[in-house]
Parts: structure tokens; C-alpha cells; sequence
């Protein structure tokens, strides 16, 4: 099993059609403040690189980068980390207040199934989650929405549109069709932040066969 | 492709072996129920002692029992033996095997030897094998009660598999409180050539049955399971309890959501995907099961609630509002002006119904018609009924009964609860909604004429609204998913 980089994971996700943040590759500093100034500030800036997992726990993650001598010495900084075939990935920032998380596993027992519930930091501690076996419908896409415990904050919430649940359940069928594609063990998509009520995945983590 | 299960559920003949004069041995047992219980096929004892057992020869050997009269054989023998009677029987004519004996993979490497020889030496023979290490078969359509212990069932619409045999009587058993019968029931056993999915399976195209009722413990082939289920549901309403909460399923833990997944979050998610109506415990599963077998399937999720008086109608509205899939349906305006023309102006004006005591003698089968007749009524759930049998059964214990008139009013009070009982049917079958009658007079005070009249009905008395509500919800969910999923 490998971890594919975030922009390999990103190109798998994005390419079966699920919106994901504004993205683009550099592999010096000078290239990441280009890319950065095309996505606007603030801007994330993170190592891009195969077999690394949890970005952040390392290090490896730098949010909320308003200006550009800031990103110029994050991106001296990361690229010092001699990780293999690393190079440097910027990504928009997205704003919204709440967080999501959808998944696809495999099961020994039930082979793939995809994952849906309550994100952001907090997710492993509420382990408000629901799993569907793939491929999944959109009822059962629904339903999965529906019966998680914290579904009423999916829905219209202080002054915030409700999620688009035509838009997540677009989303989880995609989630359950990349299942098909043997060669991909899981994927993370977490945090997905709702903005203007629709889930765009801020970090992608793809794992593969081999 | 389904399994032919019909010799084991309707032979024609039944061979039982491990007879003897011993009346407790698990072949005697199932010889007397064979008999006891009324079955009209041929039976034949095989035992190792020559002489009578229940007025029945005992076969010391096959070559004197009939080719082609039996079709069915249960195995009470010996591991030992088993594979060799195997062998005659087929050459008999017997197509299908249910062995109750025990001593195969249960007890260890030995037995799970024995226990893969005896599947092949089935499947060589092309013959049905259920068990081992089962407690038997019960099919009240076949009269058969084929089982090595008790209790046997009336005839319904419910059909039982399980992964414990005990749980196969303890589902038979309230199947004999409630008079809402089973079509058939199989304790699986060891599951070894025949698992619960082939019996499901063999359920969805049985005409005897309605609604399938299972006990699971374990499960070797998930995807395979939850493929197949999902086709069954399509046909009939399964009813599940799960024992047990570990399936033995394995993830890739690197990532969040294999971090995040268990056994049991992803056997719930496979579940409501499959329109598995799953139950917390054996006695809601067989409640829910025989609501699927004797109420219609509600169109959708409005209810109302009808009360003749109190607080039952506020705290079964409260346990609505609780529920995932029901809503307590706003009453219509033309409705309730239809109503204030039967009732004093006291009646509650909106759902819950509440007739606060205002109904005459004909008010309530009246409104049950008009109101399960309206288009948003999907479903009722009916209480306060009771109270005048409750009074009859007072006054007919007392001393002064049947003198001073209270015959008469005795009488009445029958006769109302009756007519109650009646209206309630009639209405649910004119309508093809589902009306639910609760009172927990259900279970304190069983000879009651209004739970007698429900029972005779061949419907359930709920013991509380809030039971009713649970199944009604079950009831809701699996409409709306077989609509969703054919």
C-alpha cells in the first residue's frame, strides 16, 4: 500500500468530479508565490510528496499565509525537509464554518464503502459517521445524510444556507463509483468545508495498491 | 440461484433416526412432535431396537423402509453413523437431510472434519442438508413440528430462520401468545451446506410467506449476504436481530475513515442499504414482524392518532414527534368539520383525536371510517379501548351480576368492544391503511373482549402506544424504501 502525494490524491478525486480547492504544484519558492498570487491570499502551503500521510502532525502544513514574504520563507522552510520527490503544493484557503468528512474503505467482509459524517478536528472525537456499501444510490446517499446524529447541522444553521444535499449526494455516488478503480484502497476527504452550502474537500488523501 | 428447499419445509414422508424407548432421546422427541402435532404424511422411526415406539415400527434397517414415501430425514444419530444413513436414505428417496445432531465443527477439528465430509456427501447425492447441530424444522402449512423441542405454532404468514435455536422458540413462543402464526421455521445450526441466506432466499418465493424473521450471529461472506438480502427485501419484509457485534471485518487503518469504521457502524450502513427492518431485541423483532404479517404498508408517513379520552393521545403524539419516519398529520379542515358533526363541541379539534368521552354508541366505527378514508391519513393508531370491557369484567366478578340490570349492560359493553374490534378491521381492510389498536390491557387483562376480539382478528393488540409507534415507524421506512429500491 502507498500513499499517493495530495496531488496525485487530488487529481484522482478531482477527476471523478468532486470539487476540491484551488490547487497548484511549484517546486521552488519562487513558483509557489506565482501560484499563490493566481489563487489569491490567504493561501495554504504544504510538502508535496508520496507516503506522507499526516501532514500536519510532521509539520508539514502551513494555513492562513496572508502575505508574500511570509510565503516565500514558508516555502524555503517546508522545501528543507528532504522528504523524497517532494515539491511544495499551494491551495486556497476556503472559508465556512462548518466541516464534513466522506471517505471511501475497503472491507474484508463488505468490500468498499463509503463514509459520510461530522469533520474537522473534531471528527475522531464525535464519530458521527456513516458508511453505505459502494457503489451507493442516491436514496441511500440520503439516507446516510439523514441518519447521522448531527444531521440538523447540515441543515440552515445561524444565518448559514443549508449544505446542498444534491450536491453531497452527487458527491458520495462519486465517492462510491472511484471504488470501482481496484487500485484504490481509500480515500480520505478531510475536512470538507461547506461553502455557500456546498462541500469542497480542502485536503484529499488517496491510498493505492502496491 | 435459490435454493429448493420445499422437501425440507413440505415432504411428503419424514424418516427420523435415533429412535428408541427412551422417550428423551432427541429421536424420540422428534418423533412424538412429528406425530403429536399433527402431521399427515408418512413417518418412519429408525432406531437400533426392534419393537413400538408411539404406536409406530421401529426399522432396525433401511431395506425394509418403502423407496420414494419419504422425502425428508431427521438425522438424531450418531457422527459415526450419519454418512452411511446419508447413503440409504437417498437411495430411498429422501431429497433433503435436517441433522440435529451434534459432535461436528461445534466440538472442534474432529467434528469440522466430519462436518465437511457429510456437506460433500450431500452435495454428491444432490441432496438438501440443514444443520448440524440444529434443534429442527417447524412448518404448521405441513403440520410438521420436526424439531427436537418445543413449542410448535399456529399457522401465519411468518416465516423464522436462526442462527440460535433457542431463539427459534422463543420467536414460536410468542407466536402461540399473540395467535399471529408462522409459515416456517428453521433453527440453521451450524449453517454448514445451508446458511441463513438460502433459507431467506427460499422465503421470498414461498408462497406461504410474508415477512422473513432472523436470527444472525455471525457472517462469513458479507458482500454476498447483503447482494442477496437486498433481493429479498425487495419481496418481503426481513426483520433482523443481530447478535453480537463483531463481524471479523478488516480495514486499512492508515486513513481516517478506516480509522473511523467498525463492524458494527458498517453492518448497520449495509442494513438500511438492504431494507433489513433491523430490531433491538427478540421480542419488538417478532412485534415488528407480525405487524409486516397481518397490516397493510402505509402509502406514507402521516398518522393520526385517535383517543377516547386522556393522555394517551399526548404522550403517543410525543413519541411520534421521536420517531425517524412518521409525522403526526396536521388534521385536515374537512375532516374536522366531518367530525363536529358526530361529537359535542368538547372533542380535541386536531391530532390526536381525543373524544373526551363524547362518543355515542356508533361514533367511534364511524369516524375510523371516514377518517382512514382520507387521502392525508396514511396510517392510525387507535387507543382508549378497553375501558368498557374492563368495566364488564368488574361487573360480571361482582356480587351483584347478573341481577339489576348489569347482564344488560355486561352485554353492551361486550358488544361495543367487539364492534370496536370489527370497525377497526373493516376500516383498515376498506381503506388498505394500517390501523394499530394499543392498550396494555394487551398483556393485564388478556381475556378482556376488546384484546380477545383483536386477537380473534388475527391482528395484534400493541401493549403500549409507544409500541405501536416503534413498529408503525418500521413499518414506514420499509415501505419507503421498497419504493425507492424496485
Amino acid at each position: 500500500m502507498t500513499t499517493a502525494s495530495e496531488s496525485e490524491s487530488r487529481q484522482i478525486v478531482e477527476n471523478a468530479g468532486i470539487p476540491v480547492s484551488r490547487w497548484k504544484i511549484a517546486s521552488n519558492p519562487d513558483e509557489a508565490l506565482k501560484a499563490a498570487r493566481e489563487i489569491g491570499f490567504p493561501t495554504a502551503l504544504k510538502l508535496n510528496a508520496p507516503s506522507i500521510a499526516h501532514k500536519t502532525e510532521q509539520g508539514f502544513v502551513k494555513l492562513g499565509i496572508k502575505t508574500e514574504p511570509d510565503l516565500l520563507n514558508a516555502a524555503k522552510e517546508l522545501l528543507e525537509n528532504k522528504v523524497n520527490e517532494s515539491n511544495l503544493i499551494v491551495t486556497e484557503m476556503l472559508h465556512g464554518s462548518r466541516e464534513v468528512i466522506a471517505g471511501m474503505v475497503r472491507d474484508s467482509q463488505f468490500g468498499p464503502c463509503v463514509m459520510f459524517g461530522f469533520g474537522g478536528i473534531l471528527a475522531e472525537a464525535i464519530a458521527d459517521v456513516e458508511f453505505r456499501l459502494a457503489p451507493i444510490t442516491s436514496y441511500d446517499a440520503n439516507d446516510l445524510i439523514s441518519s447521522l446524529k448531527t444531521t440538523n447541522l447540515l441543515k440552515e444553521f445561524r444565518g448559514e444556507k443549508a449544505i446542498d444535499l444534491d450536491a453531497t449526494i452527487d458527491l458520495l455516488i462519486k465517492l462510491g463509483e472511484l471504488a470501482a478503480d481496484e487500485k484504490i484502497l481509500s480515500i480520505d476527504l478531510n475536512p470538507l468545508i461547506v461553502v455557500d452550502g456546498l462541500p469542497i474537500a480542502a485536503d484529499a488523501l488517496v491510498e493505492l495498491q502496491g | 440461484m435459490t435454493m429448493d428447499l420445499k422437501y425440507l419445509f413440505e415432504p411428503k414422508g419424514v424418516i427420523v433416526t435415533g429412535v428408541s424407548s427412551h422417550p428423551g432421546k432427541f429421536g424420540s422427541v422428534a418423533l412424538h412432535n412429528i406425530l403429536a402435532c399433527g402431521y399427515e404424511g408418512k413417518v418412519f422411526a429408525f432406531g437400533r431396537e426392534d419393537g413400538r415406539v408411539l404406536e409406530q415400527q421401529v426399522f432396525t434397517s433401511f431395506d425394509s423402509i418403502p423407496s420414494n414415501e419419504a422425502d425428508l430425514m431427521i438425522l438424531c444419530t450418531p457422527v459415526e453413523v450419519n454418512e452411511e444413513l446419508v447413503r440409504k436414505a437417498s437411495k430411498k428417496g429422501v431429497k433433503a437431510i435436517f441433522c440435529a445432531a451434534g459432535g461436528y465443527s461445534e466440538t472442534g477439528e474432529d467434528g469440522l472434519i466430519a462436518e465437511k465430509r457429510l456437506v460433500s456427501l450431500a452435495a454428491e447425492l444432490d441432496l438438501v442438508l440443514a444443520g448440524p447441530n440444529g434443534q429442527g424444522i417447524v412448518s404448521p402449512h405441513a403440520n410438521l413440528c420436526a424439531q427436537i423441542v418445543a413449542p410448535y405454532a399456529p399457522k401465519g404468514r411468518i416465516a423464522v430462520v436462526s442462527q440460535s435455536g433457542n431463539f427459534v422458540s422463543s420467536f414460536l413462543n410468542y407466536a402461540n401468545q399473540t395467535g399471529i402464526g408462522i409459515s416456517r421455521s428453521v433453527s440453521a445450526g451450524n449453517a454448514a451446506a445451508t446458511e441463513i441466506i438460502d433459507f431467506l432466499e427460499w422465503f421470498a418465493v414461498d408462497p406461504a410467506t410474508d415477512v422473513a424473521l432472523c436470527y444472525l450471529e455471525g457472517l462469513e461472506k458479507g458482500r454476498d449476504f447483503y447482494e442477496r438480502v437486498k433481493e429479498v427485501a425487495k419481496e418481503m419484509p426481513v426483520v433482523l436481530v443481530k447478535g453480537g457485534v463483531t463481524i471479523g471485518g478488516q480495514r486499512a487503518a492508515a486513513s481516517h475513515t478506516g480509522s473511523l469504521a467498525s463492524d458494527s457502524k458498517i453492518f448497520e450502513g449495509m442494513a438500511r442499504q438492504a431494507g433489513i427492518t433491523r430490531a433491538p431485541d427478540i421480542e419488538s423483532a417478532f412485534e415488528i414482524a407480525a405487524t409486516f404479517a397481518t397490516q397493510p404498508l402505509p402509502n406514507g408517513p402521516g398518522v393520526l392518532v385517535l383517543t377516547t379520552a386522556g393522555g394517551w393521545g399526548v404522550v403517543t403524539a410525543d413519541a411520534i414527534s421521536q420517531t425517524s419516519d412518521l409525522v403526526l398529520t396536521p388534521l385536515p379542515s374537512d375532516l374536522k368539520e366531518s367530525i363536529n358533526d358526530l361529537l359535542p363541541p368538547r372533542w380535541s379539534k386536531n391530532n390526536p383525536i381525543d373524544l373526551a368521552g363524547g362518543e355515542t354508541r356508533d361514533t367511534i366505527p364511524e369516524l375510523l371510517a371516514l377518517a382512514s378514508k382520507h387521502p392525508e391519513i396514511d396510517s392510525i393508531i387507535q387507543l382508549g379501548l378497553g375501558i368498557q370491557g374492563n368495566t364488564a369484567n368488574l361487573v360480571k366478578n361482582g356480587k351483584f351480576y347478573p341481577e339489576h340490570g348489569l347482564e344488560r349492560i355486561v352485554n353492551f359493553h361486550e358488544r361495543q368492544e367487539q364492534r370496536y374490534a370489527e370497525a377497526s378491521i373493516e376500516a383498515s381492510l376498506a381503506s388498505g391503511k394500517p390501523i394499530l389498536v394499543a392498550s396494555e390491557l394487551a398483556t393485564t387483562q388478556p381475556n378482556n373482549p376488546m384484546v380477545k376480539n383483536i386477537r380473534d382478528s388475527s391482528r395484534l393488540c400493541y401493549a403500549s402506544a409507544n409500541r405501536a409507534v416503534s413498529a408503525l415507524n418500521h413499518l414506514v421506512r420499509y415501505s419507503n424504501w421498497r419504493n425507492q429500491n424496485s
